[in-house]
This record gives C-alpha cells, sequence and structure tokens, in this order.
C-alpha cells in the first residue's frame, strides 16, 4: 500500500437498506491516509457517517465497498491493534479501575505483576494515581474517560481511535482533558485518529483535520494544522488559530446550508 | 401537614431515614388499628374476621403442635424444587435468547404462547400426568415462573449495552470472551431483580396447586382452615406466606449486595 502511511482508508463507501425507505449511502469515497505518529482529527456536523468510519476502522463494521488497511494488511474484524475511546462511557461496571485498565491484558494471559505495572503506570498518566480500587459508579464522567483512556492505551495498540471522547464532558473538564490527551500524545506519539464535530478541538489536537460532509459522507478537504507543538488550550485565542477556525467553519458551514436547503 | 408535604413530597426528592421508616412504621400501626376496630368492635363477625389476639393464639397453637412448621417446610421445600430448577435453565438461556437472534428466533415463539397460559389451567392435566404430590407442584411452579423468566432476563440481556460489547472487541477479546467476561457479568445485577420478583410469583402458583390438590402445605392449611370455618388459622397461613415473601425478598437483597458490590443502589 502507499507509501509510509501507517493507516489507509482506501476508497471507502458505506451503504445499508433499511427495513422501509430507500437505500442509504452512509459514506462514499472516502480515502484517507494517516502517517505513523500523526494525529488526524475528522470534523463534520452529526449525521455524516464520522462515528461509521471509525468503527470501520476498528473492524466493528465492514465496508459495502473499498478497503481498510493497518501497516499494509487489510482489516477484516476488531483487534487490540486499534483500541478505541467511545464518548458513551464505556467501562466495565463489575471492574474497579485498575481491572478495567488490565482487561485487555488479562485477556492477553500478561502476569499479574507485569499488568499492575502496566496500569499504574497508566493511570499515573491520566492522573488517577489513588483511584485503583473506586468502582465506575464512584467516578465523574471526566474520570471515567480518563480510565477508558488508560485502558486503550494499556493495550498498546498500533493505532488509537476516538470517537468524540469528550463530547459529553462540561466545557471545563473538556479542555482539561485535551490538554492531558496532548500531553500523553507528546510523550507516546502514538497514531492516533480522533473524532469531532467541535471545530476548536481539531484544530487544538490535528496534526490535519480533514472536514467532512453529510449525506452521503464524503471527506470535503484537509487542512494542515502547522501551529506548532507543544500546545496548550492558550492556543485558541492565537491568530494562525482565528484563520484556521475561519476557514474550517466556512467549509462546515456550505455543507450545512446545502444540507438544510 | 402543610410543612412536610413542604419538606418531603416532591417527585424523586431523597427523604431522610428516620421520615422513611417513620411513614412506613405508621402505615403499619394505621392498618393494625383498622383491623383491632373492625375486629373487637363487633363490627365483623368474628368467624369472618379474626381478632389480632386469636390470630396469635392460633399461632402459638400451631407452631406447638408442629403443623405450621411442618406444612411450612413442605411449602418452602415446593417452592425452592421448582424455582430453582426453573432458575437453572432460565438464566442461561434467557442471556442467550436476549443477545443471540439464533436462540430467540428457535425459542421466543414458544414461550410467547406458553407464557398466556394460565399457569392454573394446566393443573388438571398436571394432576393427570404427575399425581397430586410434591412433583406436581414443583411442575407448576416450574412453569409458572419458567417462561416468564425467560422473557424478562432476554430482556436483561437484549439491554446490555452495544458499546461495552465493541470495546470489549477492541480491546482483544474474542466472541467467547466478550460472552463470559462481559455479557454475563453485565447482565447479573438485572438477573438477580428478576429472580427476586419471579420468586414472589412462585408463592402465587404454589398456594393454587396447594388449594386445589394437596394433603400438606400452607395452601392447604388455609383451605383445611376454611372447611372448618377457622378464620384464626386462615389469618396465619396468609401472614406467615407475607413474611416468609418478605423475608426471601430482603435475602435476595442482602445476596446482590454481597455479591454485586458494584451494581448496588441501581
Amino acid at each position: 500500500m502507499a507509501g509510509r502511511a501507517k493507516l489507509v482508508i482506501d476508497n471507502v463507501a458505506l451503504r445499508f437498506e433499511p427495513k422501509h425507505g430507500p437505500p442509504v449511502t452512509a459514506l462514499d469515497n472516502i480515502f484517507l491516509e494517516v502517517g505513523e505518529n500523526e494525529f488526524s482529527v475528522i470534523v463534520g456536523p452529526s449525521g455524516c457517517g464520522k462515528t461509521s468510519l471509525l468503527r470501520l476502522v476498528a473492524g466493528l463494521i465492514k465496508p459495502t465497498e473499498g478497503a481498510i488497511y493497518l501497516d499494509g494488511m487489510q482489516v477484516t474484524k476488531p483487534g487490540k491493534d486499534r483500541g478505541m475511546v467511545f464518548q458513551s462511557y464505556t467501562l466495565f461496571p463489575w471492574l474497579n479501575v485498575q481491572d478495567n485498565v488490565e482487561f485487555g491484558l488479562k485477556i492477553g494471559g500478561l502476569p499479574l505483576e507485569e499488568r499492575r505495572d502496566i496500569s499504574s503506570r497508566f493511570l499515573a498518566q491520566v492522573g488517577l494515581t489513588g483511584f485503583e480500587r473506586a468502582y465506575p459508579k464512584h467516578l465523574s464522567g471526566g474520570m471515567m474517560q480518563r480510565v477508558a483512556l488508560a485502558r486503550a492505551l494499556a493495550n498498546d495498540p498500533e493505532v488509537l481511535l476516538m470517537d468524540e471522547p469528550f463530547g459529553a464532558l462540561d466545557s471545563q473538564t473538556r479542555a482539561l482533558m485535551q490538554e492531558m490527551l496532548l500531553e500523553i500524545w507528546q510523550r507516546s506519539s502514538k497514531t492516533v485518529l480522533f473524532i469531532t464535530h467541535d471545530i476548536d478541538e481539531s484544530i487544538l489536537l490535528g496534526d490535519r483535520v480533514y472536514v467532512m460532509t453529510a449525506r452521503p459522507g464524503r471527506i470535503k478537504e484537509m487542512v494542515e494544522i502547522d501551529i506548532p507543538r507543544p500546545r496548550t488550550v492558550d492556543v485558541l485565542t492565537s491568530p494562525e488559530f482565528m484563520s484556521i477556525k475561519r476557514r474550517i467553519m466556512r467549509s462546515i458551514h456550505e455543507e450545512a446550508t446545502k444540507a438544510l436547503g | 401537614m402543610r410543612s412536610f408535604i413542604e419538606a418531603y413530597c416532591a417527585p424523586k426528592q431523597e427523604i431522610p431515614r428516620r421520615v422513611y421508616l417513620g411513614v412506613s412504621a405508621l402505615v403499619g400501626l394505621v392498618l393494625l388499628a383498622g383491623w383491632c376496630l373492625l375486629a373487637y368492635s363487633g363490627l365483623v363477625r368474628p368467624d369472618f374476621l379474626p381478632t389480632p389476639v386469636a390470630v396469635v393464639q392460633a399461632a402459638i397453637k400451631a407452631i406447638e403442635n408442629g403443623s405450621l412448621l411442618a406444612n411450612t417446610v413442605f411449602s418452602v421445600s415446593e417452592i425452592m424444587g421448582g424455582f430453582i430448577l426453573a432458575s437453572i435453565v432460565a438464566v442461561p438461556l434467557g442471556i442467550l435468547m436476549g443477545s443471540f437472534k439464533v436462540v430467540e428466533a428457535a425459542i421466543e415463539p414458544v414461550t410467547n404462547f406458553v407464557r398466556y397460559l394460565p399457569v392454573s389451567a394446566l393443573i388438571p392435566l398436571l394432576i393427570l400426568w404427575v399425581g397430586i404430590g410434591i412433583e406436581e407442584k414443583i411442575a407448576v411452579i416450574f412453569i409458572g415462573t419458567f417462561f416468564q423468566q425467560l422473557i424478562l432476563i432476554a430482556d436483561v440481556s437484549r439491554l446490555v449495552s452495544h458499546d461495552l460489547l465493541d470495546v470489549s472487541y477492541t480491546l482483544g477479546a474474542d466472541r467467547r470472551t466478550v460472552v463470559t467476561r462481559v455479557l454475563i457479568p453485565a447482565t447479573m445485577p438485572g438477573v438477580m431483580d428478576t429472580l427476586r420478583v419471579t420468586l414472589g410469583w412462585a408463592w402465587t402458583y404454589l398456594v393454587v396447586a396447594e388449594i386445589v390438590s394437596a394433603d400438606q402445605g400452607l395452601g392447604y392449611f388455609i383451605m383445611n382452615s376454611m372447611r372448618g370455618l377457622f378464620t384464626d388459622r386462615i389469618f396465619l397461613g396468609i401472614m406467615v406466606i407475607g413474611l416468609l415473601g418478605l423475608l426471601t425478598d430482603q435475602l435476595f437483597k442482602l445476596i446482590k449486595n454481597l455479591l454485586l458490590p458494584w451494581a448496588a443502589g441501581r
């Protein structure tokens, strides 16, 4: 497959036929390459199929056309090489924080001692040292998403897929989570594919931002974000940020208008 | 009164424990007082409504001659037999039925057919087939609870979040692991609640079966007391069943809190 790209989404389409009504093209003609250690963000209006795209990459659903390649190998089913953080809270309520983070390691057969090493390292990274024995029902939304992130990272995936992981959080918590994610990414240099409808978030986090159109979902535009790293939320008020934001907003606005009219 | 309503009567509002217990105790006392009033004033004939004291005396007598204990033990073992048998089959089958469409297609139509048959209508047939002994009572309880459990547990299983299963796949789990490590634990609180509710129904079917035909058990105890117009003994039998129900209900809550502390308060 093409060049040095880590993850390739090659001309993918997703169609389905609902019981009632005409066939739906959720995604069409999607071509996207994510380089090694690159942070790519897909931004688009709700209903544009961006979550479906991420689920395709995860292998949870199959494309109608095209194929997805990770390190040159075609994706056919879910696997631990593609870790995912969901928008909804997906911690296992019967496991405490530590056991949640170690879930993937445990079913992978890693011995207890090594599991404990890894889980405490990642819990430290997300700032939850001391919460090892807490159960999810005692955690706030932001804390649950941090555990979910630690759980995905503990499995050491090739690609980290993030589906609006901070979408359900209040704006202050979200800003803290974004900075934390930037810091972790800076250190680990994971390849990340991140999905959001929040333009600010996409620019703050991404090396590249892909703007998606709705119905059928297509990649409309790719924007390189050349704001220097390391970045903090202060970036949000810089002039270069503003000009990129204007460009993306205009692009999305055109789409939204088209969708309405 | 105004301030009580003002302070404690908003929808979904939590109230202090002492207020909660106070209200419960008050209602209990009011019911008891109403009973006393009706019984002692002579408003209702004593062979229709026994006095509380008469019921206590009947209880003492039935405990002394051993008939209460014997009948209770008999009924409880019938319940346990039928209920445990039904649960052993219904829990795994229900979990599969709610999550595997193939199992659902195989079982649901039959279940929905049987579920609407009143168990009492099957009692004559069961008597013909297995007689009037403990086997028949167990069969009645089994049929009465099994199909309801199946449907309720299938719903519990159906409601397990898709994302929870999906995230497990992305963490490297295969299908078998998803079922054993995720689907089954996720259904446990709902399964416990279902068992708790259906155990209450099991009592209903048992008493129906015992009233139709039996020579032992609490239903028989009640029926037999009716023949001699011993309303005090009828009341006693009903109260013992009520107390046993209350006891098992609390027991289930306790077990749930012990086994599934992560789900407590749900």
